[in-house]
């Protein structure tokens, strides 16, 4: 089984070797027949008019056809009318969505076709995507592994080759963490840069929508529809969009990264240590220079992201009581026992963990020690990456601690858990845009690399990222996925 | 002990905009229910608010018509509670910074003397849907068109010390806002309510006591009602020794009391905290200076203005301006009249207030134009007709589609002021009663009223009266 870019399927579909039609037959058999192995998918049954639709077009005129018959998964966060929005939760088993997320009706009307939604952490809370209402999502390189969370389905799907690109969110690292333990490239955008119109909100100030894909190439084609100031969202932001997949051979010689010494404490395990050393190599080897930087106040990222983001979800959620949406319970005649019930049922474990920890953080008495002081230090988190970024273009750093870990292993132990996204999460309280790309294996598991650049500075991200994959084939190492039969190829 | 009432009322006020405040579905009242809500309305999962400016606009006229500061940067915030009509579990509202503070606004009591009243703040937030708790047996129902309907609620010092002066601020308020044309200021539609503080202190003492709040009163005289009320409740628990508890009260308008609906200890914890889903809304010394020049004339200026260089009487000029719609109305009519203004004044606050209150409409619905009665009151100012004759007309205005001018004329009601005509009329009126005649010339003068009476009927009110009587004195005492 072949895993083909998006510029691979586009090439192919311009030169007309085969049909946009076929393309999504493809994707759809190799669903059909595999992912009862990951469960990256929570819904699959779609209609493919789209692809049809694209195919009848490409005869007629060409304008903004740039991604017709292009199938993607998106994870199921992105709200998609007429097709159940779950997001993980029993809360919303039942939500058919009567509109689409502002990035899905881009991607729409660039004539791209959606296979399926996947699955993912509930509301978007966790690191291992065991959080789902709908189970785990087994990773492809070892389905005893977690593919990472909370956006695993979309990873796990285009590590196996069951889509060729997904859409995800990382509030945390939910797009970097899952690329990194799945040997896919995974790009955070800058806060604000696509609108967040239409995805299930977690937490507001952080979440960003961003791609898990084969290749940064990808990534920039896709990332060209997604971006872009969106009316229907006061915090997306007026500036104007690259075209990314046009700069990427750009020279990438005198960029300076910088290293900080707090992400390079001798934490990391050699093997991750010696995969990140090599990755350095590679870039001095194209003209990078490196250097040594601090960013004081990044080990508050973790407990800061813990007080914001559950206070954010504690409101954000507060609407799944079962009055409009959510699971209901009957016969209950007191409104509280109502409330209680039906959230009590409707959630699972972490989400109310983190809907207590949010609603006790905001508490009278409670919020300027907790809540405010985490802004503070949030400002605090700001201003070291901008010092760091006077003196540097890009910040490097592991994207994990390791590998992907074993299912079961971490999930009664919630701070364990939480210190997965230790190197992720201060480019999200920022809210600037970062990568993870593979840099290799150690005992049949892949590592990521993470970049971070200045807001809206995607294109350096993507541009690094392209110019390394030029010299390195680790992208292209794909899982063994076990021969079941392969319909279409 | 002799008490002290301190109230504060917080006033919650519907912004006239034609689109919710955070959405772009309508604001329209009355229509069916659930009808006027859009996915943003029902707190959807995964949509988003975009402040409506319109009502960040209004909300500055109001600032700058009370002297308040307008804060250069005011932040959302989501305050958070559970309840059925509240589709998204918190109501997006200000908090810490809010869009005005430290207005002022004086109201003029029975003695005549101004008092200041301080406005602590008004913000701008979100009404909520509506409980319906009586069209099923067995279920609340629940109206999403409320939802999302920009408010501005405007908190007062607790500066107010009866249920006198709290009318006499809130009717000011209402004034005002309708003269700003920021609300309708429709209280039975809601679009006008109001929370009051109260609470009790012994004289001079500079402490205040422990509050109640009694919510959601609807009326100028509820609010009478309700304060009366809970003063003389507190004063009792006062007197007898006790302490009067912190709650919140509600005022049932048929029993015409107060009563608990819950404690200190079962108020909400809102857990208020800034709105990430709104960036704070920043304003411009330019765009306070252009809504400072753009505002309208306000009730004191009007009442100033009409008294000064319209030589209006006080009270009328009052009268008029306490409805802007009259005023407006008046105004209008004003503009193509060449007469005297306490005339057209006159005919406002009788002939025109009294199909107002007969058929209870208001100015908007009134089917006489401005043009018409000032047609009418010119045709009595110049003499042309009697005002017995206009008022007739002014009936017939209401059905007719004609022009004063064109009914006069079409009915020959102009006035006769022709001398050799009227002295004719007088005559044959003399001739025909001879006996009040005599009486007349005897030294009974009060027959005089007689007779210029039947002048009139045999001219059918078009005589001009004054003529009639100056010509009727003549010619009998030519004889």
């Amino acid at each position: 089984m072949e895993r083909f870019t998006v510029k691979a399927i586009r090439n192919m579909l311009a030169e007309k070797q085969i049909s946009a039609a076929e393309v999504f037959d493809l994707y759809s058999s190799r669903i059909a027949d595999h992912d009862r192995s990951f469960n990256a998918f929570i819904t699959t049954d779609i209609e493919p008019d789209v692809a049809y639709i694209a195919d009848h077009n490409r005869q007629s005129s060409s304008s903004g056809s740039e991604l017709k018959g292009i199938p993607y998964a998106a994870k199921d966060i992105f709200c998609t009318q007429g097709i159940r929005t779950t997001c993980g939760s029993r809360m919303l088993e039942n939500f058919i969505p009567p509109y689409d997320a502002t990035v899905v009706r881009k991607l729409k009307q660039q004539g791209a076709v959606l296979l399926g939604k996947t699955n993912m952490d509930e509301f978007a809370m966790g690191s291992s995507n065991e959080t789902s209402y709908f189970g785990p999502v087994n990773n492809p390189w070892d389905i005893e592994r977690t593919p990472g969370g909370s956006s695993g389905g979309s990873a796990a799907a285009v590590a196996a080759g069951l889509a060729p690109i997904a859409l995800g969110t990382d509030t945390g690292g939910s797009i970097r963490q899952p690329a990194a333990f799945t040997g896919i490239t995974g790009l955070k955008p800058t806060y604000g840069r696509c609108s967040r119109y239409g995805m299930v909100a977690f937490a507001s100030s952080l979440d960003q929508a961003g791609i898990l894909a084969l290749s940064a190439e990808d990534t920039a084609i896709f990332l060209e529809f997604m971006a872009g100031f969106d009316p229907l969202d006061s915090t997306s932001v007026e500036e104007s969009v690259p075209q990314y997949s046009q700069y990427l051979e750009e020279n990438i010689k005198g960029k300076v990264i910088g290293l900080p010494k707090e992400f390079f404490d001798g934490s990391l395990a050699s093997p991750y240590e010696a995969l990140v050393a090599a990755s350095i190599d590679s870039y001095k080897k194209l003209g990078v220079v490196f250097k040594e930087i601090s960013l004081p106040n990044i080990g508050y990222s973790v407990p800061t992201y813990y007080v914001v983001a559950p206070a954010e979800c504690s409101s954000n959620l507060a609407r799944y009581d079962g009055v409009r949406f959510g699971y209901r319970s009957e016969n209950i005649e007191d409104l509280d026992q109502f409330y209680r019930t039906n959230r009590q049922i409707g959630f699972g474990q972490e989400v109310k963990r983190r809907i207590i920890t949010g609603t006790y953080v905001l508490s009278a008495g409670y919020y300027d020690a907790y809540y405010l002081k985490a802004q503070k230090v949030r400002q605090l988190i700001n201003q070291d990456f901008e010092r760091a970024f006077e003196s540097v273009d890009i910040i490097l750093g592991p994207t994990t601690q390791t590998a992907a870990f074993k299912l079961g292993e971490k999930v009664d132990d919630p701070v364990s858990m939480y210190m997965n996204d230790i190197y992720t999460i201060s480019s999200n309280l920022a809210g600037l845009p970062a990568i993870s790309h593979p840099i290799g294996f150690f005992e049949g598991l892949p590592y990521g690399l993470q970049l971070i650049a200045p807001h809206f500075k995607e294109l350096d991200l993507l541009n690094l990222t392209h110019q390394y994959q030029k010299e390195t084939d680790w992208h292209q190492i794909m899982p063994k996925i076990s021969m079941s039969k392969e319909s279409n190829n | 002990m002799h008490w002290e009432t301190v109230i504060g009322l917080e006033i919650h006020v519907q912004l006239a905009c034609d689109s919710k405040i955070f959405s772009s579905a309508s604001t329209a009242y009355g229509k069916e229910q659930n009808t006027q809500a859009s996915l943003i309305d029902l707190g959807y999962p995964g949509v988003l608010p975009v402040l409506n400016k319109e009502a960040v606009m209004m909300a500055i006229k109001f600032g700058l018509a009370v002297d308040a500061e307008i804060a250069e940067t005011s932040i959302f915030a989501r305050k958070n509670y559970f309840y059925p009509d509240l589709p998204k579990g918190y109501q997006i509202s200000q908090y810490e910074l809010p869009i005005v503070s430290n207005g002022q606004l004086f109201i003029t009591l029975d003695n005549g003397t101004e008092k200041r009243i301080g406005i602590t703040r008004a913000h701008l937030e979100e009404d909520a849907g509506k409980s319906i708790h009586d069209k099923f047996s067995d279920a609340s129902a629940i109206d999403l068109n409320r939802a999302g309907t920009p408010l501005l609620e405007i908190v007062s010092e607790p500066e107010l010390s009866s249920a006198k002066e709290a009318i006499l601020y809130m009717q000011k308020i209402h004034q005002l806002v309708r003269y700003l044309k920021i609300s309708d200021g429709n209280m039975q539609e809601g679009s006008f309510r109001c929370d009051a503080n109260v609470s009790l202190k012994p004289k001079d003492n500079n402490e205040l006591g422990t509050r109640a709040e009694i919510k959601n009163i609807n009326s100028f005289r509820f609010i009478e009602s309700a304060i009366n009320f809970e003063v003389d409740r507190q004063k009792e628990i006062l007197e007898q020794g006790d302490s009067v508890a912190q709650e919140t009260r509600l005022y049932d308008s048929d029993l015409k009391e107060t009563r608990s609906m819950r404690t200190k200890e079962e108020a909400n914890d809102y857990r208020y905290f800034p709105d990430p889903d709104l960036l704070p809304v920043k304003i411009s010394e330019g765009i306070i200076e252009k809504i400072a020049s753009s505002l309208p004339e306000l009730f004191d200026q009007k009442v100033d203005r009409y008294v000064s260089t319209l030589s209006i009487k006080g009270v009328d000029a009052i009268e008029i301006a306490k409805n802007i719609e009259l005023a407006e109305y008046f105004e209008d009519a004003l503009n193509t009249y060449n007469g005297n203004p306490q005339l057209l004044a006159n005919w406002m606050l009788t002939e025109v207030m009294a199909i107002l209150n007969k058929d209870k409409i208001g100015i908007a619905n009134l089917s006489i134009t401005a043009q018409s009665i000032s047609q009418l009151t010119q045709r009595i100012d110049d003499g042309t007709i009697s005002s017995t004759i206009a008022k007739n007309i002014f009936n017939q205005l209401v059905e007719s589609n004609m022009s004063v001018d064109e009914l006069i004329k079409d009915q020959g009601l102009e006035q006769i002021s022709d001398t050799n005509e009227i002295e004719q009329i007088i005559l044959t009126v003399l001739n025909e009663n001879q006996e009040q005649k005599d009486q007349y010339l005897a030294g009974k003068e009060q027959v005089l009223g007689f007779l210029i009476g039947k002048v009139m009927q045999k001219t059918q009110g078009k005589a001009n009266p004054k003529l009639v009587n100056d010509l009727m004195v003549k010619v009998l005492s030519n004889n």
